[in-house]
């Protein structure tokens, strides 16, 4: 009864250290890049106070929006909340990574998505639609790609669960699975372009005809914009995390002691701040896409983790 | 069915089969040609690195020599051969332009999953660990294949044949370790001429048609030099719209 209770408060405490630090790592990311493009670098602590600063300005809604327009914003940032919490950040084994699974972190996202672009066609204008439909057509060849790299990491460790599956990787030690090569990379290419990041989508430019993401939420502003920019940034460190625990989960805790939360906690932290490293030079190296190259992009992530599980049928499996 | 039970090196073995077969896919991919031309490469150190495992594992030390054989031709001559005639023939930045590129790539996924059906009734024939691979050797030889067919420049074509014949080296290797040496290095022997042949024949193809593209062959070098003055205009017999 009492470790119950323990383990629920340390995934409510999971959670929120989740969306607290998700715009750290956003500001630790713009900090890397700025350093590395020779730019006057912006404090980490930067996208905290953009947040605030969306959070107290007024409100300014369209004459024509719907309510779908108005609770856009909370239902995206709940989805983005609800998939924070099945994500196993500092250690596995917490209730809440019960509540789903892999596939359905993916249907959360989906859920977000669909509701911004229902958003960004309710109100009306050119760039909203011209938004949604592109984020459409991004999320439909991204989303199989995603879902059969999920699907050859399952075959191997025989779960869709998140947090049983990095157990079981955490315990299998090194093992040179090409299934699982392949995998990280189309996981990698599907992550970059669903976070809205180079080369699919550029996330610090408002340039009219090349934004995907940016097009859509261009009628939102205060409240809502500091909720959806929040929930992008939980995105993004969703992804980085769910490609960090299962790819390199040496350090997650399995019990709940203080110390190995504490090895815990700074295992993820180094392991977030060099994949972030890894994210800005990939980002530096290549230049944004046209838009009609990105399904070739997608095409090749899809590729990618069907090959992950033919190599996992073909080699990995009879022997 | 336990792959964490092979030995790291067996393990290796594996992975190393699978990114070269990663490599065909994107020689499939990949529309220009330096990089076509080192990807060959670093298939063919793949390659390499395979059979220096196999003969560490198996304890065929003749193995070394195929593995030294496969490393001079497939990584350091035919790619500088072919690097130094597309410098030649200045069509180093040239990109072809693919049509219908992920269909290709799917096109490709078929044929593993096809050479995967035809070797399961030989793979349990073999007692080896890396039996296994027998399939990925044959999507190799198959993907090389489908380069051929789908490109129209003929380097890239080239590339594809001599990725047909690595295919056909790692079935060797990782099916009854090794070739008799005097075939292989029959077989080396045979690629390093034909690359040699292939150069001329680009200098040829080049001089006579004014281009590698294959699509353009079925015109007459004659025909090409008449079109721009004016009388040439209305079709001529035998020439093709």
């Amino acid at each position: 009864m009492d470790s119950q209770l323990i383990a629920w408060i340390l995934a409510a405490a999971q959670g929120l250290l989740f969306i607290a630090a998700a715009p750290l790592l956003a500001g630790w990311l713009q900090r890397v890049k700025c350093h590395l493009q020779n730019r006057a670098a912006p404090s980490v602590w930067q996208p905290y106070r953009n947040l605030r600063k969306l959070m107290g300005k007024r409100m300014v809604l369209a004459e024509n929006a719907s309510w779908l327009f108005r609770a856009t914003p909370y239902i995206v940032f709940g989805a983005t909340l609800l998939a924070a919490a099945v994500v196993p950040l500092v250690a596995v084994h917490l209730p809440t990574a019960a509540i789903a699974d892999m596939i359905v972190l993916v249907a959360f996202f989906a859920l977000a998505r669909f509701f911004t672009a229902l958003a960004g066609l309710d109100i009306g204008t050119a760039f909203g639609g011209m938004g949604a439909s592109r984020e459409m057509m991004v999320a439909a060849l991204a989303e199989p790609a995603m879902l059969m790299a999920v699907f050859t990491l399952s075959m191997t460790a025989n779960t869709t669960n998140l947090s049983v599956a990095t157990e079981y990787l955490l315990h299998a030690g090194l093992v040179l699975r090409p299934s699982f090569l392949f995998a990280l990379l189309a996981l990698a290419m599907v992550a970059v372009a669903e976070s809205s990041r180079v080369p699919v989508d550029n996330p610090a430019t408002h340039l009219e005809l090349t934004m995907l993401h940016e097009a859509m939420i261009l009628e939102y502003g205060g409240r809502h914009l500091a909720l959806i920019e929040w929930a992008s940034q939980i995105k993004l460190m969703i992804y980085s995390v769910f490609i960090v625990d299962l790819y390199f989960p040496l350090g997650i805790a399995t019990d709940f002691s203080a110390a190995s939360l504490a090895i815990g906690v700074v295992a993820v932290t180094a392991k977030l701040m060099l994949l972030a490293v890894l994210l800005v030079v990939w980002e530096t190296v290549l230049a944004k896409m046209r838009l009609f190259r990105v399904p070739q992009f997608l095409g090749f992530a899809f590729m990618l983790s069907l090959l992950g599980m033919l190599t996992h049928v073909v080699l990995e499996t009879g022997i | 069915m336990e792959f964490a039970s092979l030995s790291l090196y067996n393990q290796a073995i594996i992975l190393f089969a699978a990114l070269a077969l990663f490599m065909s896919f994107i020689m499939l991919a990949q529309a220009r040609m330096m990089p076509l031309i080192f990807t060959f490469a670093w298939q063919g150190l793949l390659l390499t690195a395979v059979s220096v495992l196999v003969a560490i594992t198996s304890g065929h030390p003749e193995l070394h020599i195929s593995a030294a054989i496969t490393f001079c031709l497939k990584v350091v001559v035919i790619p500088w051969l072919l690097y130094r005639l597309s410098v030649k023939l200045n069509m180093q930045y040239d990109a072809e332009a693919m049509t219908h590129p992920t269909l290709l790539l799917l096109g490709g996924v078929a044929l593993v999953i096809f050479s995967y059906h035809v070797s399961q009734s030989i793979v349990h024939l073999s007692g080896l660990a890396t039996r296994n691979t027998i399939a990925v050797s044959m999507a190799i030889e198959l993907l090389g294949m489908l380069l051929m067919i789908a490109r129209k420049s003929a380097v890239a074509q080239v590339i594809g044949f001599m990725s047909m014949e690595s295919g056909i080296f790692f079935a060797a290797v990782v099916s009854t370790y090794g070739m008799p040496l005097i075939v292989e290095l029959g077989l080396a022997f045979d690629i390093l001429v034909a690359s040699i042949l292939f150069g001329v024949f680009f200098f040829h193809l080049k001089d006579s048609f004014g281009s590698l593209n294959v699509g353009q062959f079925n015109r007459l070098s004659e025909a090409n030099q008449t079109m721009p003055t004016a009388d040439a205009a209305e079709p001529r017999p035998g020439e093709h719209a």
